[in-house]
């Protein structure tokens, strides 16, 4: 349970309500945001995303498998989210919880909805062998807005991934190390989280905001403009008018957050 | 193993050409993370370890709680991405023994008596494993803790010693560590030189286990300085 006292939560909307926000940001503004690639050599791509104190690494690894039978020429991705208890002095260790779950399907959907990547490249021989990328968030750092900070830190991993050249020949798949490709993406997506607070809808919520939001809304949307992904959460509704603001500012931060990730 | 013929002489070397008393480079910060009350960053090697410190705070978990001290718990976790196989994610049996003994390291350097019913929580997350990380972990750990500002008597710092090649040799790399024909990790408390962690894993005879006794404890000493270091540069001299 998070306990936060009347008093902050009382401050906090009401700050809100004036249109500021206790750090100084309008509403419609993000934290800074940094993103540096390449941070695991092990890991075939990664990266490491900063939203003001949130931080968050992603580790790309590919392994060969077998494609599911209803999709033999298609490689598989599967995203995968842990929460340590090192980011939080709430989050505890153990299975993943339900917000983990969240986090790893919405980015998931994400990436798999806006079919950044060309899946039919991932696969070595169909109906035989495809590659399958796992994708494993590591959050280490908690101050709001998991979400935005996971996507761009996944599209960011995508982006330089590379993999071995793998052959199939005589019913075997035989991978050359020497020789790697890199995972083109066919273009980019990003997500905008806004948290309902008071009256007003806020972009890109800091801890004490999130702990207080009565509903919450993650907006995922391509560099060509289509809505790919979205999730609305929290106890309280969200009015038809809240939404489309969130869209419309969404659609508005869009490039800002995109060019996080084409400055490598 | 490289082989260097000089002379007609046969020398062996190390794969990463360092001398057989000698640390890979090293490199500690204090206080990384902004939500733990205490953290560190290690990197030693290829290795790259976060280590977190919550506490000490109420002990949530009723069977750890004691009337009469605090108690130290410990998580060591690799990261999925961390190795060159993704390793599937959550505690196995190697991690549940490496949390173990990391927590028994650390524990005699602790003044836990002072916080009764209390809980330190130790996180250790290897980000990026290259031979070595349990050591790392507790090198880190011992930082974080004090970034924490849980009293101490002694920053704990650990250091492996092995056999590679049948010569005795220091901070072995991963390529060593499964080359090797034995690995002793070794946590001292420096000042006053008492070993809070021994395993050894291999076979050694009696006088080349008391070289790696000793080349770790060097080692160790050594380390000491780096973990100084890190905190000085936080918190000034």
């Amino acid at each position: 349970m998070n306990i936060i006292p009347e008093i902050t939560r009382e401050s906090i909307t009401h700050i809100i309500n004036e249109n500021k926000r206790v750090d100084g940001r309008a509403l419609d503004e993000y934290r800074n945001i940094e993103v540096e690639n390449n941070v695991i050599s092990k890991a075939e791509g990664s990266a490491r995303v900063k939203i003001g104190k949130t931080q968050v690494i992603v580790g790309v690894k590919p392994t060969i498998g077998e494609p599911f039978g209803d999709k033999p020429n298609l490689g598989v991705l599967m995203t995968n989210a842990e929460m340590l208890p090192m980011a939080d002095p709430k989050f505890e260790p153990g299975p993943p919880s339900e917000a983990s779950v969240e986090l790893a399907r919405v980015v998931d959907r994400a990436i798999r909805e806006s079919e950044i990547v060309d899946l039919e490249r991932l696969c070595i021989k169909e109906g035989k062998k495809v590659w399958m990328l796992f994708i494993d968030l590591h959050i280490i750092d908690f101050d709001g807005n998991l979400f935005d900070a996971a996507t761009l830190a996944v599209v960011s991993a995508l982006s330089t991934t590379k993999l071995p050249k793998a052959t199939f020949e005589n019913n075997e798949v035989i991978l050359n190390e020497e020789e790697t490709e890199n995972l083109v993406l066919r273009e980019k997506v990003a997500m905008s989280t806004f948290v309902k607070i008071g009256d007003k809808m806020v972009l890109d919520p800091a801890l004490d905001e999130e702990s207080i939001l009565k509903a919450r809304i993650s907006v995922g949307i391509t560099e060509s403009g289509k809505i790919c992904a979205m999730q609305k959460g929290g106890d309280e509704p969200l009015s038809r008018e809240n939404i489309l603001e969130s869209v419309e500012i969404a659609y508005s931060k869009n490039k800002e957050l995109i060019s996080k990730l084409n400055g490598y | 193993m490289v082989v260097i013929i000089t002379n007609n002489e046969t020398k062996k070397g190390r794969d990463d050409n360092r001398a057989f008393d000698e640390l890979r480079p090293m490199k500690i910060e204090a206080g990384v993370l902004e939500r733990a009350d205490g953290s560190a960053y290690l990197e030693v090697g290829g290795n790259k370890i976060l280590v977190a410190v919550y506490g000490p705070r109420e002990s949530y978990i009723r069977r750890l709680l004691k009337p009469n001290t605090g108690v130290i718990r410990c998580r060591y976790n690799m990261a999925p991405f961390s190795v060159g196989d993704r390793k599937r994610p959550g505690p196995d049996r190697r991690s549940n023994e490496i949390s173990k003994i990391t927590a028994e390291a650390l524990r005699p350097a602790l003044l836990l008596e002072n916080y009764p019913r209390s809980m330190v929580d130790v996180f250790i997350e290897v980000i990026e494993a290259e031979g070595g990380t349990r050591c790392a972990g507790i090198t880190a750990a011992s930082v974080a803790l004090a970034d924490a500002g849980i009293p101490m008597k002694d920053l704990v710092v650990a250091c492996a010693a092995g056999k590679v090649n049948d010569e005795v040799v220091l901070d072995l790399s991963e390529y060593e560590d499964k080359d090797g024909q034995a690995d002793v990790p070794v946590a001292i408390m420096p000042r006053n030189g008492e070993i809070t962690l021994l395993q050894s894993d291999g076979n050694l005879d009696k006088e080349e286990f008391s070289q790696a006794l000793d080349l770790a404890i060097e080692g160790c000493k050594k380390i000491s300085e780096i973990q100084k270091e890190a905190l000085v540069s936080k918190y000034g001299g």
